[in-house]
């Protein structure tokens, strides 16, 4: 019940591009809007933030209408895709910035790890930065004269405290940094992936350290991750945030997973295939271009079809197959085909993929997709192009399925043929 | 209950402002930080030179000399009875004070934007502690100054202060508030619009030619009276002119000219805070 930071329809808006002239007129007409007592006009316009959308308009809202309590003592994960909003609440959270609309209403103070060692000056030691990082999230020296030997001590860093800090490495840099933060006494702590530079030891002595902060001191602390692992063990409460908007606010291990489930957006009919879906160089002598699915009632006894544009760009004429893996929902690789060959003539050329007996279990699949010559037993395997996250596609619920009314995910991904016959001996 | 437990709220964060938004019980919470920042910037700047603190004399000095050279020698600017050597240093000194607390200043918000993007203490500090380090380099630079007033008073030459110089602190404070305003404003202007940048350095440079750096008041009204005013008029000739008149007994003093450069600093102070604190809030998005 004991709310110690609310956030009241906070929204946040970026203006695109570059500052120029362009910038100028709008800053004039905002000017003269304001000098008659009038609304920003901007804050009517706005994009959806949507990092892959094209740019339709010049504004963006990085944070629309975003509304939470955090109760005391609660640690919250913030988790979401790049770019889904996550740094610009910590920003507005740490007073960084102010939101362009909406309020935050806090009863503590709140310190922020954006980015640790913060204020640390290269030509100073390590001493001397711990006043000055101190200093610079609000400690007092007294404060901070106090906790040193602590400080220290949990940095593990007592050998160079009297050096410089441009000779730490990078690791013993984020260790000092930390350990300050983590004796700052605020009510709320603000932590953004901070934990990802440091070796094992020192990630679990931080996260013990936060556990501590929240159950021991009761401390709040709102963490930012993509380590969905960390968020699970470290957080009670879960905000996931997407296009800039709240997706899903209740429990850490429920954000995660409706955050796990919603971030493979994979189209199910036609995907073109972009630089977006090749994790590494590719030689392109045949390209994918694109892959359709004709899967649409498909279960477990019809086979999987894909027709997929190659594009021939250059005078070779071996062999080529298609090999792929497919994927389930959680990211494991379940399974890999490695087709038969054919010989592509035409400059572009559609070809038919089937995948007769599958066996897959209803669910949610998806495809990644490579287009080779050669052969592995030879060592002359090539790979020309790769498409990973191409295409996905459902496997439904057979009408007729047996002894059971609905597979569980449980039992696995694949359902096995199996038949049961009288033996005679 | 839904009033009584808004009340409760520490501090809320909204972007609404005020026209002066300081907050003193929070600046001096962050008064060790202010401490620190000033001591980082005295010891770190001459890390790794040579000549370390030297350079803290040098450059009064070698100017004092050149213009000594130029406008003295070969442009026969009279400076009474006093050495023009040490006409130039005093004026000099006033105004690296200034010229240093302004250029510094006015890109605070620039320069700073990395700590500033991180984390959140009063920005004002920055500002602030510009002005302070820049005092201990001032004081430096008037100690060389005593050092020459004394040798050239050994030497002879009549030198004597006169009553004015219990005004000495205000002068500073003067000079402390122009510098500090003119650059909030410029720092706060430059966030978005870079253009001033470009202009800050040259026109530091022109306005020192304005200023009765090089030069006694009573010059320009005998050979360009009709450009007087602007020399006149300029808040940091008066500060200058001032200065040398308390410690050199030499120029020209009014009460009038000096309580409109009191008035003209603590306003320019006031406009510059101003205008500072409706940036501070936004600028790390423009930056």
């Amino acid at each position: 019940m004991n709310v110690i930071l609310k956030a009241e329809n906070i929204s946040k808006q970026y203006r695109l591009g570059t500052v120029g002239t362009g910038t100028l007129k709008h800053d004039l007409n905002r000017w003269w809007h304001t000098v008659r007592g009038k609304e920003d006009p901007y804050l009517q316009v706005g994009g959806v933030n949507d990092r892959s959308a094209k740019a339709t308009e010049d504004y963006v809202w990085a944070l629309r209408d975003i509304n939470f309590e955090v109760k005391k003592g609660e640690v919250l994960g913030i988790i979401g895709k790049n770019g889904a909003g996550k740094s610009t609440l910590l920003k507005l959270l740490s007073r960084v910035t102010a939101p362009t609309s909406g309020s935050i209403k806090t009863k503590g103070r709140i310190a922020s790890l954006l980015e640790i060692g913060t204020g640390f000056h290269p030509e100073l030691t390590g001493r001397e930065n711990i006043f000055m990082n101190g200093a610079v999230l609000g400690m007092t020296r007294t404060e901070i004269k106090s906790k040193l030997d602590e400080i220290i001590d949990f940095s593990g860093c007592e050998m160079y405290i009297d050096t410089p800090v441009k000779r730490y490495s990078s690791g013993m840099t984020v260790r000092l940094g930390f350990a300050v933060a983590a004796h700052l006494e605020p009510e709320i702590l603000v932590v953004d992936e901070v934990l990802a530079v440091g070796d094992a030891e020192f990630q679990k002595k931080a996260i013990g350290k936060m556990q501590d902060l929240s159950t021991g001191e009761g401390r709040t602390v709102l963490f930012v991750s993509h380590n969905m692992s960390s968020i699970k063990t470290l957080c009670e409460r879960g905000l996931v945030l997407d296009n800039g908007a709240i997706d899903f606010f209740g429990g850490a291990i429920e954000s995660v997973d409706h955050y796990l489930l919603n971030t493979k957006a994979i189209p199910k009919k036609e995907n073109t295939i972009s630089e977006n879906h090749r994790r590494q160089k590719t030689s392109k002598e045949f390209q994918i271009v694109k892959i359709q699915s004709l899967n649409e009632n498909l279960q477990q006894d019809t086979p999987i079809i894909f027709h997929i544009l190659i594009k021939k760009n250059s005078s070779l004429s071996v062999p080529i197959s298609i090999t792929g893996t497919i994927v389930n929902q959680s990211g494991l690789d379940i399974g890999s085909f490695f087709s038969d060959s054919i010989i592509v003539y035409e400059e572009e050329q559609w070809v038919d993929l089937k995948i007769p007996n599958h066996n897959l279990s209803p669910g949610e699949y998806h495809l990644n997709f490579s287009v080779a010559a050669g052969s592995l037993k030879e060592s002359n395997f090539i790979i020309f192009d790769q498409a990973y996250e191409s295409i996905g596609f459902d496997v439904l619920q057979e009408k007729n399925s047996g002894i059971f009314i609905k597979w569980n995910k449980g039992w696995g991904d694949i359902h096995f043929n199996s038949k049961l016959r009288k033996y005679e001996v | 209950m839904n009033n009584k437990e808004s009340d409760d709220w520490l501090y809320e964060i909204s972007p609404k402002r005020k026209l002066i938004d300081l907050n003193f019980k929070e600046i001096w919470q962050y008064r060790d930080l202010l401490i620190m920042f000033v001591k980082r910037d005295i010891v770190t700047v001459y890390k790794q030179t040579i000549l370390g603190p030297l350079w803290f004399f040098i450059q009064p000095l070698f100017t004092a000399i050149i213009f000594t050279l130029v406008f003295n020698n070969i442009a026969n600017i009279p400076t009474g009875n006093i050495p023009p050597f040490l006409f130039n240093l005093a004026g000099i000194t006033a105004w690296n004070y200034f010229n240093q607390s302004l250029t510094q200043t006015s890109n605070t918000f620039t320069a700073n934007a990395g700590i500033f993007g991180k984390v959140y203490f009063p920005r004002v500090i920055m500002p602030l502690k510009t002005v302070i380090s820049g005092l201990f380099k001032f004081g430096i630079q008037l100690l060389i100054l005593l050092v020459f007033y004394l040798y050239f008073l050994f030497q002879g030459f009549d030198l004597q202060p006169n009553s004015n110089l219990l005004l000495f602190p205000v002068y500073v404070l003067m000079m402390a508030l122009l510098g500090l305003g003119a650059g909030m404003i410029i720092s706060a202007l430059t966030t978005k619009y870079r253009d001033l940048t470009v202009m800050v350095g040259f026109a530091t440079s022109l306005l020192m030619y304005i200023s009765a750096v090089p030069y006694p008041f009573s010059e320009v009204n005998e050979k360009i009276p009709s450009l007087a005013w602007l020399v006149k008029y300029n808040p940091l000739a008066q500060i200058i002119e001032g200065f040398r008149y308390m410690i050199l007994d030499t120029g020209i003093f009014t009460w009038s000219g000096f309580f409109y450069t009191l008035v003209v600093s603590i306003g320019l102070f006031l406009l510059g805070l101003i205008i500072f604190n409706r940036t501070e809030k936004n600028f790390i998005d423009t930056v």
